[in-house]
């Protein structure tokens, strides 16, 4: 009887949330049809079937979060146990393996490159009046001082389980990355590494500041918020950027009068072919997007991937586009932006960041980007850093264009300025390299026809 | 150090022990006037006479009887049988006669025998006359199977086979015959029962022997190159006495392990590895052992079917990488 899985939907997706189930219980399913919207770290996607059948069982409720693996339903040809509705015999993310004996027999998936199929019986649902771990059951793990205090059986493996126990580390306490949610050698790593860091026995200096040690940011005057997929990716990727690619910056000042000019001219222009129909419309983020990416085609030593042991040259030009969300951030993608009008980059990011605040962008909208762009301009943002996207080598943060005295010819006169800030990769890219580039940037900036060109 | 193929390797080592040896001598079908299917006895019957190099009829199960009786004796012969296919006609001689004497008979008689049969599918040869069952008497006590990948062992190997006074099933490879290898001159035997370590590695451990062994060796240096991958890859050498330390201190370093064999999946030399793992380094494993094999059919004819049923480097790939996952090792 074929089991849903929680799917891998990301390239760094490791648990998933069901936002909601599009079918009930005892729904017809055709191969193909939508079961229900996936909560990835970065978007929110429809999860399709892969079986026909009857929607026997709904496992983990809307609103529970799973590891990647996980089963999250059962397909079945109907006359099998699911019948009633599913919250009887759905069980709470975090118990998804039940203490009952069956649970234990139940075999890893099958393991061969052979067409081998099992065709292991799905576990009965627990009978609703039982609880999952009635008092006395204590035996039902095997080894109940590694399975935890807790008494429900923790996934792990061998090498996780021995580590562990000579580290004295309570394994219900971890969280566990492997498939289905097994804890494997690195979350072992990583929680002993917590707990040392932790430790006020470690002689670590007081710089190592955890939550827990900080009685001042809890209690009544503190609301607790818990953390969503994209703010904890966001965290962690920009972290590592930080820690690990050393930034420096250049900033220069844009003369954005032809910029501005050009911008009203090409929209006037667009409203007078566009006859009745809403008239497309470009921004001057648009037109830095096409300069940004007719800069990377004559300067391809900045669109590159530093990987530790080699430097990647990327051949096509993809440029992310910042946009920000209620509660995080996502950097969606105008794949080969040197080959596109300034239309159709207008048209796109238009779409992309729409459906970006939706919440329903496909992964591939918003990976492989080579540069990317981030503009505070339209909040009055002067000027301002921004942390490199990981594996790019640099972004260029732009601020607002607004009305400044310059100097023309020897005279002052009231123009319009811009400042813009490339954040360089010093591993991939050096100084002067990078100038060069930010100059010939510029050049196309002030100048901006030679962008269309 | 001279670089020879497999099949040069084999014909130079059954000379030099009929050489060495008076009491060496090879027996088999179309070996002397015809100088073998494969060309590995070329030349010998002219060299050696019939009497030392004997063309048998097509009657498999009676001319190992006869090897059978001529090793009980004090001689050393060395069948050759056309493929493995056929040695399953002589199976009764092989594991009701050659590999119980010795112990039946309290010790009275050795019978120092060596069956020399190619395996392995990929030439087109249909279901029948591309099975690899060496698992079938690695299973049997009283015998040993020896299943070298390199040219080196092909010489090292053969003549420890020789050399030994237990029956040996020395199973060669078709698509191994014309690989090219350094093999070491002159005098060089082959200690039976111990792997080897082909390539050292700390990230994962392959196990593999014979051909697949030769092709996990290959996506072992790939790994390394492009994506900075340190695979271990233990080649078995021989399956009965099986080298069970080697392979169980190679995961006890990598945590990992994935067996690449051309035989089928069920009952397969892989589940002995994988249960050897589980035994042996329980405590080191960190993700599941996994097995990559023939499709369970007989050997499709048909050319792009018989590529999609066996083994390949792709597959192999496509495991390591799950492991790899599985254990967070790619982030």
């Amino acid at each position: 009887m074929p089991e849903v899985f929680m799917p891998r939907l990301s390239d760094t997706m490791q648990e998933g949330t069901v936002s909601t189930w599009t079918k009930n219980v005892g729904d017809r399913v055709e191969k193909g049809d939508v079961l229900a919207e996936i909560e990835t770290d970065k978007a929110t996607m429809e999860l399709e079937a892969y079986d026909s059948g009857v929607l026997e069982r709904i496992v983990v409720d809307a609103g529970k979060t799973v590891p990647i693996g996980e089963v999250i339903a059962v397909i079945g040809d109907g006359t099998g146990a699911g019948g009633g509705t599913g919250t009887g015999a759905a069980i709470s993310a975090g118990e998804a393996t039940p203490a009952a004996p069956a649970a234990d027999a139940q075999p890893e998936p099958p393991v061969s490159a052979a067409p081998a199929t099992t065709n292991a019986t799905p576990v009965a649902p627990a009978t609703p009046a039982a609880p999952a771990t009635p008092a006395g059951a204590a035996p039902v793990g095997g080894t109940p001082s590694i399975n935890g205090s807790a008494g429900k059986t923790v996934k792990a493996s061998p090498l996780a389980r021995a580590m562990a126990r000579d580290a004295g580390l309570d394994l219900s306490t971890v969280r566990g990355s492997g498939p289905g949610g097994r804890i494997v050698r690195a979350d072992v790593q990583a929680a002993i590494a917590a707990l040392g860091a932790a430790s006020p026995t470690t002689g670590a200096p007081a710089a190592a500041w955890s939550p827990t040690s900080a009685p001042a940011f809890s209690g009544p005057d503190v609301e607790e918020l818990p953390l969503n997929n994209v703010r904890r990716i966001t965290a962690k990727r920009l972290t590592e950027s930080m820690q690990q690619a050393p930034h420096f910056y250049l900033t220069r000042v844009v003369d954005a009068d032809e910029l501005v000019t050009a911008r009203a001219k090409i929209n006037e222009g667009l409203a007078a072919i566009a006859g009745d129909a809403t008239p497309a419309k470009i921004s001057v983020n648009d037109v830095i997007v096409k300069a940004v990416a007719t800069a990377l085609r004559a300067h391809p030593e900045v669109n590159v991937s530093y990987t530790g042991e080699k430097l990647l040259r990327n051949r096509r030009i993809h440029v992310g586009v910042a946009v920000a969300l209620p509660d995080g951030l996502i950097v969606p993608v105008i794949r080969d932006a040197d080959t596109l009008t300034i239309t159709q980059i207008s048209a796109q990011t238009r779409d992309l960041a729409t459906r970006a605040r939706a919440g329903k962008l496909k992964p591939e909208e918003f990976t492989g980007s080579t540069f990317s762009v981030s503009n505070l301009g339209m909040f009055g943002i002067d000027q301002f850093t921004a942390v490199i996207n990981p594996p790019e080598a640099a972004i260029l943060a732009v601020g607002a264009t607004k009305q400044e005295p310059v100097v023309r010819d020897g005279a002052l006169a009231v123009g319009h300025t811009m400042r813009v800030t490339l954040s360089i990769d010093h591993r991939a890219l050096d100084g002067a390299t990078a100038a060069k580039f930010l100059a010939d940037l510029v050049s196309l900036l002030e100048n901006p026809l030679a962008a269309l060109a | 150090m001279a670089v020879i193929t497999y099949r040069q390797a084999l014909h130079d080592t059954l000379r030099s022990e009929l050489i060495r040896d008076p009491n060496v001598f090879l027996m088999g079908e179309e070996i002397g006037v015809f100088e073998g299917s494969y060309k590995i006895t070329a030349g010998l019957l002219t060299e050696f006479g019939p009497e030392r190099v004997r063309d048998t009829p097509i009657a498999e199960e009676g001319f190992v009887g006869a090897a059978i009786g001529a090793a009980m004796l004090g001689l050393r012969p060395v069948v050759e049988i056309m493929t493995i296919n056929f040695s399953i006609l002589a199976m009764d001689q092989i594991v009701n006669h050659a590999a119980k004497i010795h112990a039946m008979f309290g010790g009275q008689s050795r019978v120092p025998m060596v069956i020399r049969t190619p395996g392995g599918g990929g030439q087109q040869l249909a279901a029948t006359h591309s099975q690899n069952i060496e698992v079938w008497y690695a299973h049997v006590p009283g015998l040993k199977v020896v299943v070298p990948a390199t040219p080196a062992d092909a010489k090292g190997l053969l003549a420890a086979s020789i050399r030994d006074d237990d029956p040996v099933m020395f199973i060669e490879n078709l698509a191994l015959y014309n690989t090219k290898g350094e093999v070491p001159d002159g005098e060089y035997v082959t200690e039976i029962g111990k792997a080897a370590v082909m390539k050292e590695g700390t990230d994962i451990t392959l196990v593999s022997y014979s051909r697949m062994a030769a092709v996990a060796l290959d996506v072992a240096k790939r790994l390394e190159d492009d994506e900075g991958v340190s695979a271990e890859v233990v080649d078995l050498r021989s399956l009965r006495p099986l080298d069970r330390d080697t392979i169980i201190n190679s995961v006890k370093k990598t945590g990992k392990a994935v067996v690449l064999e051309e035989d089928w999946l069920s009952y397969g030399v892989g589940a002995e590895i994988a249960a050897t793992i589980q035994e042996g380094a329980f405590d080191y494993l960190d993700a599941p052992v996994r097995r990559v094999a023939a499709a369970e059919v007989p050997l499709p004819y048909a050319k792009p079917l018989e590529l999609a049923a066996l083994p390949d480097a792709t597959a192999l790939v496509k495991v390591i990488h799950e492991t790899l996952d599985a254990t967070r090792f790619r982030g």
